[in-house]
């Protein structure tokens, strides 16, 4: 059974539609990538599967089940993990109470296994030096790194990543490969929507397009790289 | 900037020093100084809840005096309709104030902002119309705690022949007592309730409402819980300050420059969203109101100025400002990465 599945999922703001009929799955483990020029309304189905914004018409189902109108917080405990595309860290709390919030609440962790849990994954991620410090000084990139590092916190079956390498200089870039690379191998189904398509070709197996709020295109990574829709709309960009 | 921190028993070890020395004050003071200083301490409270409410959960009411004033009419009721001790109708009128804080929730948790604080106002004016009609209880004139009542109270037997001083006195000196213990209980609960992983995630949704949900935070749970456990906590309070007076009427009871004007007051001159905050609040505003006594209003309008002086110049607060001056913090909050992980430092 897909692990998450979209039905014919729609979504307006005022005239603007946003969200235009989108249907795929996600199967367990898999990782996919989302592409589309900005404003395709790519963060925009992230809201919608986290549970920030609701659908017009259409079904979210996890594992099955529909889950259109579960709050945010129990779709996370269900399994749904999230990066924001602009970083929202708890900026007065430490990075490591960060993670510490999302692991006793989202990840259901007890006390006395969180410390050591959050500790793991901020080595993994590269921030256990600066696991005392306050999250909101930190620089842009551990930011991004934060956001990813909380996410996992929630112990997620699907991790939405958005835009997390947008930003980044390739050497900070190919880090982040090496770590989503390594969740993903630990059988964490990924979604990612990302800009930077060598960073992200080189983690998903299949591609979505969407543009102007529709579902392009969906396939393996060479065949939608290769189409001539997708060359025009990413005319000059990094293909 | 670095924080530092006391090792975590100096804090406990003043903490302990202070409320001894506090606990022996009515052994060595006059009974003037007895009833002023529970008067104090009974501000503290309400002052270390509304601090818990608007400081920590966000929820800036300015109905709280709804709290204080159930809780004293239902230690009104218990004595005078069912005979009960006084002390057992201030644990009654606790549990009655959370109990009524649930419909009070349900109304006012629809609202946001300055419409949260106007709607919890509106909630305390009707708490105290509708209890002014209970005419058991005097109405809107009020009525008195039967003679005796305090004398025969719970405890004040025991302390009367230990300290060999009279009825009056011993009720006095319980009473103070008794206030002195709910600050402390007060506080302990508060930070092991900061502490805790709910109040991790209050500190989270007050930094990020909407990352706080998507890590898994109720936002509206949480809020929820520490309305019900300031309602029980000022209710207790309520209870505890009108077997002092004695007198009770819908005005005193429900006094919003009594129980919320000046409880405000406390926690935003000593530091709004700290835990030391309304204690430095509490000693500032005794000591102004021991300095400014003979002034007659004109204390009122002191203590107005110094209040805007302090939000201009210190908006944190005194006791923030200090802590961000100084990186001293005294109950810390913070949860510290396990120590194998955090050596290597920015
Ligand atoms: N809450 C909102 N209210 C009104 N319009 C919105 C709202 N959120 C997004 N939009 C609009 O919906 C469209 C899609 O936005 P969305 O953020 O999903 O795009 P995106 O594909 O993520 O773009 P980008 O690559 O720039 O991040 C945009 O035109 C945006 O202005
Ligand atoms: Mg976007």
């Amino acid at each position: 059974m897909a692990l998450l599945s979209l039905r014919s999922v729609s979504k307006s703001f005022g005239a603007l539609k946003v969200t235009d009929d989108v249907s795929f799955d996600l199967q367990p483990g898999e990782a996919l990538g989302i592409i589309g020029p900005n404003g395709a309304g790519k963060s925009t189905l992230f809201n919608l599967i986290t549970g920030n914004l609701r659908p017009d018409a259409g079904q979210i189902l996890l594992d099955g089940r529909d889950v259109s109108a579960d709050s945010v917080m129990a779709r996370c405990a269900a399994g749904i993990g999230r990066s924001f595309q602009i970083p929202q860290p708890f900026g007065h709390l430490s990075v490591y109470e960060n993670l510490l919030v999302a692991a006793r609440f989202g990840g259901g962790l007890a006390a006395a296994e969180a410390p050591e849990f959050c500790m793991d994954i901020l080595r993994r991620t590269g921030l256990a030096g600066v696991a005392d410090s306050p999250a909101g000084g930190l620089p842009l990139l551990s930011r991004k790194r934060l956001e990813l590092a909380r996410a996992m916190a929630t112990r997620p079956r699907v991790l939405l990543l958005d835009e997390i390498a947008g930003g980044l200089t390739d050497a900070e870039c190919v880090e982040l490969v090496a770590t989503i690379r390594a969740i993903h191998a630990e059988g964490t189904a990924i979604v990612w929507i990302e800009h930077v398509l060598h960073a992200l070709n080189s983690v998903v197996n299949r591609l979505i397009v969407l543009n102007f709020g529709r579902l392009l295109m969906v396939g393996d990574v060479k065949t939608v790289m290769n189409s001539a829709e997708v060359r025009e709309i990413y005319l000059g960009a990094e293909v | 900037m670095m924080k530092t921190s006391f090792p975590a028993y100096r804090p406990l070890a003043l903490a302990v020093l202070c409320a001894a020395a506090l606990a022996l004050v009515p052994l060595i003071g006059p009974r003037a100084v007895v009833q002023d200083l529970f008067g104090i301490l009974c501000l503290l409270v309400l002052a270390l809840n509304w601090n818990m409410l608007a400081g920590f959960a966000g929820l800036v009411s300015v109905g709280q005096q709804a709290f204080v004033g159930i809780g004293a009419y239902t230690m009104f009721a218990a004595v005078i309709l069912f005979g009960l001790d006084p002390l057992a109708g201030v644990l009654l009128g606790g549990l009655v104030a959370m109990a009524l804080a649930v419909p009070v929730a349900c109304f006012v948790f629809r609202l946001n902002g300055a419409y949260f604080a106007i709607g919890t106002w509106v909630a305390a004016e009707i708490a105290r119309l509708g209890l002014g009609q209970w005419k058991a209880l005097g109405g809107g004139t009020g009525t008195s705690l039967p003679k005796g009542t305090t004398r025969d109270m719970l405890g004040v037997g025991p302390v009367k022949e230990w300290l060999g001083v009279s009825s009056a006195a011993a009720s006095d000196i319980l009473l103070y007592w008794l206030a002195l213990g709910l600050v402390l209980v007060t506080l302990g609960v508060s930070w092991a309730f900061l502490r805790s992983r709910m109040g991790l995630g209050l500190q989270a949704i007050r930094d990020n409402a909407m990352a706080a949900r998507a890590v898994g935070v109720d936002p509206v749970r949480l809020k929820a819980l520490v309305f019900l456990l300031t309602a029980f906590g000022t209710g207790l309070c309520g209870g505890l300050l009108f077997i002092q007076i004695t007198r009770i009427t819908p005005d005193a009871a429900f006094s919003l420059l009594d129980w919320t004007a000046f409880v405000l007051f406390v926690v935003v001159i000593g530091g709004i969203g700290t835990l030391p905050g309304p204690i430095v609040g509490v000693v500032v505003f005794y000591a102004l109101e021991r300095l400014l006594s003979d002034y007659g209003s004109a204390y009122l309008i002191v203590l107005g100025l110094f209040g805007i002086a302090v939000m201009l110049f210190a908006r944190r607060g005194l006791w923030g400002s200090l802590s961000g001056r100084t990186g001293l913090e005294l109950l810390p909050l913070g949860h510290r990465a396990p120590a194998s992980a955090s050596a290597v430092r920015p």
